[in-house]
């Protein structure tokens, strides 16, 4: 069964100036993951938005566990549970006194919300913060609150909005690790990235928006097969670059590519360190010392790149997204 | 039901968010306290109202009034700052009573006048101010005020939800709120003004509101150019409808443009 559908979507801004959303369709089926990944200015946040009734589409359909988001928000905002791009708790406020105003506002009954609180702020490691304000919070600590907020009332589909974006990779490898905990226990995700990684990580299911448009749908596996999977990549000294070609060129079964200015050799490959390993043994045979060796994977660019024959554009007119 | 439960819960929020940030309380009674000082001593020397007790009396009803028309620029900056942090996202996602949220925030900004007008009382009293005219007549007084304020503070969330930026809110209820607070009786008879603001000055709700008070707390009032007029006859039903107006107005405008929120 699909959880969440959105047919068509048309979404513009600034009196049909800007076509944030231009036709757009997704579905996620139950219990599953879908990423939707895009550069910014993709629609990300817009289409979210829409699906979480905070926003109203100009055409198309869209429905969360069979509810229609346009006739029956309120029906819809009993199942969802939704954790915005810019964390949306109360400033001023401790940890603990958003999550029990929140359970309460849920209408669990004041004794309830405070068991629901704590045991929220336990599994998010918040116990420790959860009598100070939040405004004395790291980024991390902020995300994973609202993420907790989010989930007081075991929601049927949660939405996150590029909910790693900002935080640095330690914040962002716990909040993986908190997305996969919920993931296994069953919950009908849709997450939007900027980051094929993350996309990797957490999804089953990926759409590639540009545009306000799908451009690409599939596993992660399909996706990355259609990029074209890891890449080699090798500096060596100028006089070595034509040898280090052949060589890599030869582990790869692609002709490499080459980066004049910083002497950077690529390709790709698919037995990753094992063709790491073949490039740096036979450099070694050749008598070359590589400055640097790495295995690359895709990125985002890369995908567009290999889908779009352009990088991602990032959209000049970057706005703050309200209202 | 449960809309009363939301509404209560936000309404506790409110209160909850004062005792975390006591600045906001302390700032929303200090400037009041300051204009008490500065127009019974600095001003207040040179006014001769002919009032026994002197020109205290006259001026705390201007003051309560001033401090209570003020919510309308305290809601607003308040409901404009949840929504740059994207606060009035989150509970709009939330399976609660769509006007649970501005609701909530008008009755919480009036508890907080209560709070507000209690120092301003006592501050009155301290230097002088005697309300004459029983306990009734003052909690009656007090009870109106605060009416007042929360009409204001349905005015403050169509600002608050009509601007872009928190400090273009401030401005707005400034722009709003000081003019009817000076152009008034507030704390200066009108008689002294030209006779066409004279006019304007008494028709003004803040007068209608400051005279009433005044005829409650056991005070005489004085009308200028428009002695003899219904407002300056009858300011306590006057300054009611206006209040009634006031809501009739903007608590459905309000309410709109928070649904419409989604566009
Ligand atoms: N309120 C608005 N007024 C005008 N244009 C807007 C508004 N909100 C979004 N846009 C525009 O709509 C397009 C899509 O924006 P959206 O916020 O959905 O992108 P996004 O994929 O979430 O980007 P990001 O990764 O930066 O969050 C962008 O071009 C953006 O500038
Ligand atoms: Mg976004």
């Amino acid at each position: 069964m699909k959880t969440v559908i959105a047919e068509n979507l048309v979404k513009t801004y600034d009196k049909g100036k800007v076509r944030a959303l231009d036709g757009l369709n997704l579905d996620v089926e139950e219990g599953t993951v879908l990423s939707v990944l895009g550069p910014n200015g993709a629609g990300k946040t817009t289409v979210v938005r829409i699906l979480t009734t905070l926003l109203r589409a100009d055409s198309g359909n869209a429905q969360v566990a069979g509810i229609d988001v346009v006739n029956n928000p309120e029906k819809v905002r009993e199942v969802i549970g939704l954790s915005g791009q810019y964390a949306a708790v109360d400033e001023i406020l401790t940890g603990y006194d958003n999550l029990v105003m929140f359970g309460e506002l849920y209408h669990l009954g004041k004794k309830q919300a405070v068991v629901r609180a704590n045991e929220l702020l336990e599994r998010f490691s918040l116990t420790e913060a959860a009598k100070r304000p939040i405004k004395t919070y790291s980024g991390g600590m902020r995300r994973r609150l609202d993420l907790a907020a989010s989930l007081i009332v075991k929601p049927k589909v949660l939405f996150l909005d590029e909910p790693t974006t900002g935080l640095d990779p330690r914040g962002r490898q716990e909040m993986w690790g908190v997305i996969q905990e919920l993931v296994k226990g069953g919950v009908t995700l849709l997450l939007t990235t900027q980051y094929l990684e993350e996309a990797d990580q957490l999804a089953d299911d990926i759409a590639v928006i540009d545009t306000g448009k799908v451009i690409a749908r599939g596993t992660s596996d399909a996706l990355k097969k259609q990029v074209g999977g890891e890449r080699l990549e090798v500096v060596v000294e100028q006089q070595h670059i034509a040898k280090t070609m052949e060589i890599v060129s030869a582990v790869s079964g692609h002709t490499a590519g080459l980066d004049e200015g910083l002497r950077l050799i690529t390709a790709p490959v698919s037995t990753g360190s094992v063709a790491l390993f073949e490039v740096l043994k036979s450099l070694d045979s050749a008598g070359i010392h590589a400055l640097d060796v790495g295995l690359k994977r895709p990125s985002l660019d890369d995908v567009f790149l290999a889908l779009t024959g352009h990088t991602a554009e990032v959209k000049v007119e970057e706005k703050e997204v309200k209202k | 039901m449960r809309a009363l439960n939301d509404i209560y819960i936000i309404t506790r929020r409110q209160l909850l968010l004062l005792s975390r940030v006591p600045e906001v309380l302390i700032f929303s009674t200090i400037q009041p306290v300051m204009f008490v000082l500065l127009f019974r001593y600095v001003f207040g020397g040179s006014i001769d109202t002919g009032q026994p007790g002197g020109y205290v009396q006259l001026l705390m009803p201007g003051i309560f009034v001033q401090t209570v028309a003020f919510t309308l620029a305290g809601t607003a900056s308040g409901l404009a700052e949840d929504m740059k942090k994207g606060l009035i996202d989150r509970f709009r996602s939330l399976p609660i009573s769509q006007s649970a949220l501005v609701i909530g925030r008008t009755l919480g900004d009036s508890l907080l006048n209560i709070v507000v007008l209690a120092v301003m009382g006592i501050a009155g009293y301290v230097v002088g101010w005697r309300p004459s005219s029983g306990i009734g007549n003052i909690a009656l007084g007090f009870l109106f005020l605060l009416f007042f304020g929360y009409a204001l503070s349905w005015v403050g969330v169509l600002v608050g939800l009509s601007a872009s930026d928190a400090r273009v809110v401030q401005n707005v209820s400034f722009i709003v709120t000081f003019p009817l607070t000076f152009l008034s009786n507030a704390f200066a008879p009108t008689t002294g003004m030209p006779r066409a603001l004279q006019y304007f000055a008494e028709w003004n709700p803040v007068s209608t509101m400051v005279a009433a008070c005044r005829e409650l707390f056991g005070l005489e009032n004085q009308f200028g150019a428009t002695a003899g007029s219904f407002p300056s006859e009858h300011p306590l039903v006057t300054s009611l409808f206006y209040m009634v107006v006031i809501m009739v107005i903007f608590i459905p405008l309000s309410l709109r443009k928070y649904r419409n929120y989604a566009e």
